[in-house]
């Protein structure tokens, strides 16, 4: 392999750590509020809103159920309107944003449906606030849960970002694609391959250590 | 030894008044209305550990969760220290909270927060600065005697040590009413009276009203002064705890206090027991006796005066609100003569019988 070729993976790596964290960040900052909403709106919850409730759910299931891909192609005319081009690794971030966002939402519903009522209805009898609840309850007593789904997320973004390189996304995806498959370079396709499985191993091992940090639900002395 | 009437505390010296009182759930989906509450009217004196006793499905946990407006009654009016729960608005109410503490039969601790932040979350939501905190928490951690857990997560304690913790907690913001649910049927026969007996001494020392709803019949003689038995909704007897332990009226009452050790005949003597009494029978009866009573040679007397043999078939002594109370099933002779001077005996002893029934 030239030098020329393994500076390219290396510059390709670096795009899809930038594309992954960018999306992965923007996209858990507007997804767990969403998420923290789902989880305390229905009938009788904190903050009652049924009905916002039901269609926040609604759009969250039509945007999760979208083939990614199909997602990309469709959000084109949003993508070029933010970022200008519906090329490159600043044009991929777009979309991986919108599909991160619901990916978020029903994970950290999940990760806060967990928690026993007891505890909310323990902190209501100290006279908390709802805000006061989500804050020092909700969201502090999933912490474990809420790192593992954070975790997945990147995992999934990983996953994703290779497929922005279909359409030009950029990254390793990308690299895979037009020097491993349309140049016949199966060594290039394979150390491609490689960097994404070490990537998503090196994640996937951060994220549970820190997890496991945070959980104190049955720690051995 | 009389029963002394039950006067419920005036209205000044109550903690809290349920005034007629009801819970009605609106039908939801599959399962149909249901009334929780009915009508129920109650009283807590000030300074008391008052009880309330029910089997499950009562009304008992809907009650006690009306008094810091976890629930809001469908009719009547709760007054905490004369302020009407219902009539609050979100903040009164959290304000309302703040002063009255509650522990829970699953302890509810946090388990991201080590004994100390559990013990000082209270006061966070109250916006209490740390300094501050760290002067309250410590002294109550001392109080319930796990001062050397403070930096331990709830998960390395035992459940005993977890319900302290929660005590502590409920304490933080020194209220003065502290609202038990069922706090110690998750725990075991001793580890529920270490609770208890802290519930006692935090009661004596603070001048905390406690009020705790439980269906062991064990913690209301062990810890209350008063109490109220609730079924179905309504309560069904009210009196001190004393009272109404050795003068069951209820049949509610009656069948609760049976599981209760001592109380209980030997299932060889229960299955015998016959309504009539044929010639040649024995009378089995109950003697419950206290005060001055527990303490003379009742059944050398008692031998004595009737004359004849006696049997003791079953027994206790125990102490209910700290008075001695002795329960006794003896059985003698059925026939008129013996047993007319029996019941001579026990009238000029002032002793309360009950003929449980008759034996060959």
């Amino acid at each position: 392999m030239s030098p020329d070729i393994l500076l390219k993976i290396w510059g390709a790596t670096l795009d899809t750590l930038y594309m992954v964290a960018a999306a992965g960040l923007i996209g858990s900052l507007i997804g767990l509020p969403i998420g923290v909403f789902l989880a305390t709106s229905g009938k009788g919850e904190l903050f009652p809103a049924p009905m916002t409730n039901r269609i926040v759910g609604l759009i969250v299931n039509a945007a999760r159920s979208t083939p990614f891909i199909i997602l990309v192609v469709a959000i084109i005319p949003f993508t070029r309107l933010l970022t200008g081009t519906s090329i490159g690794t600043k044009a991929a971030i777009v979309p991986l944003t919108i599909a991160t966002i619901p990916f978020v939402a029903r994970l950290v519903e999940a990760a806060i449906r967990e928690i026993d009522k007891g505890l909310i209805e323990a902190a209501r009898a100290m006279g908390a606030t709802p805000m006061q609840i989500v804050f020092k309850v909700l969201l502090a007593e999933a912490r474990p849960a809420l790192t593992m789904a954070l975790t997945m997320t990147a995992v999934s973004l990983i996953g994703y970002s290779a497929m922005v390189g279909a359409v030009g996304g950029g990254g390793l995806g990308d690299l895979g694609i037009r020097y491993g498959y349309q140049r016949f370079m199966p060594d290039v396709m394979l150390v491609v391959v490689i960097v994404l499985i070490v990537l998503v191993q090196l994640v996937q091992s951060a994220g549970d250590g820190l997890a496991r940090r945070f959980d104190r639900r049955s720690r051995k002395n | 030894m009389s029963v002394s009437a039950y006067k419920a505390p005036a209205p000044g010296d109550a903690a809290v008044i349920f005034d007629g009182v009801s819970k009605h759930f609106a039908a939801s989906g599959k399962s149909g209305g249901f009334t929780a509450l009915d009508n129920v009217s109650l009283s807590v004196g000030r300074g008391s550990i008052t009880g309330i006793i029910g089997r499950s499905g009562a009304g008992k946990s809907t009650l006690i969760r009306l008094v810091n407006g976890l629930e809001k009654p469908t009719g009547g009016k709760v007054l905490v220290d004369g302020v009407d729960v219902g009539a609050l608005d979100a903040a009164g109410l959290r304000d309302l909270r703040r002063s009255v503490g509650m522990i829970f039969q699953h302890f509810n601790l946090l388990s991201s927060r080590t004994v100390f932040g559990n013990v000082a979350l209270p006061l966070e939501i109250a916006g209490m600065d740390k300094h501050a905190i760290e002067k309250r928490v410590r002294p109550l951690l001392d109080l319930v005697g796990l001062a050397d857990k403070h930096g331990r997560y709830p998960s390395e304690l035992s459940g005993g040590q977890k319900q302290r913790i929660g005590i502590a907690r409920a304490l933080a913001t020194e209220p003065k009413l502290l609202l038990s649910d069922e706090a110690t049927s998750a725990l075991d026969p001793e580890t529920t009276q270490s609770i208890l007996e802290l519930l006692k001494r935090i009661n004596a020392d603070l001048g905390l009203t406690v009020l705790l709803i439980t269906h062991e019949m064990e913690v209301v003689k062990a810890v209350t002064s008063d109490v109220a038995v609730i079924d179905h909704g309504r309560i069904v007897e009210r009196g001190h705890t004393f009272d109404v332990f050795t003068h069951p009226k209820h049949e509610t009452t009656r069948a609760m206090l049976s599981g209760l050790p001592g109380s209980k005949l030997p299932d060889a003597v229960s299955r015998a027991l016959k309504p009539q009494a044929t010639t040649g029978d024995r009378a089995v009866v109950r003697l419950t006796f206290f005060g001055a009573a527990a303490e003379r040679p009742l059944i050398s007397q008692l031998i004595k005066s009737v004359g004849a043999e006696v049997n003791i078939i079953a027994g206790t002594i125990d102490e209910i609100g700290g008075r001695p109370y002795g329960s006794l099933v003896v059985a003698y002779g059925a026939d008129a003569e013996t047993a007319g001077r029996a019941e001579r005996f026990f009238t000029e002893n002032g002793l309360v019988t009950e003929v449980l029934g008759y034996v060959a």
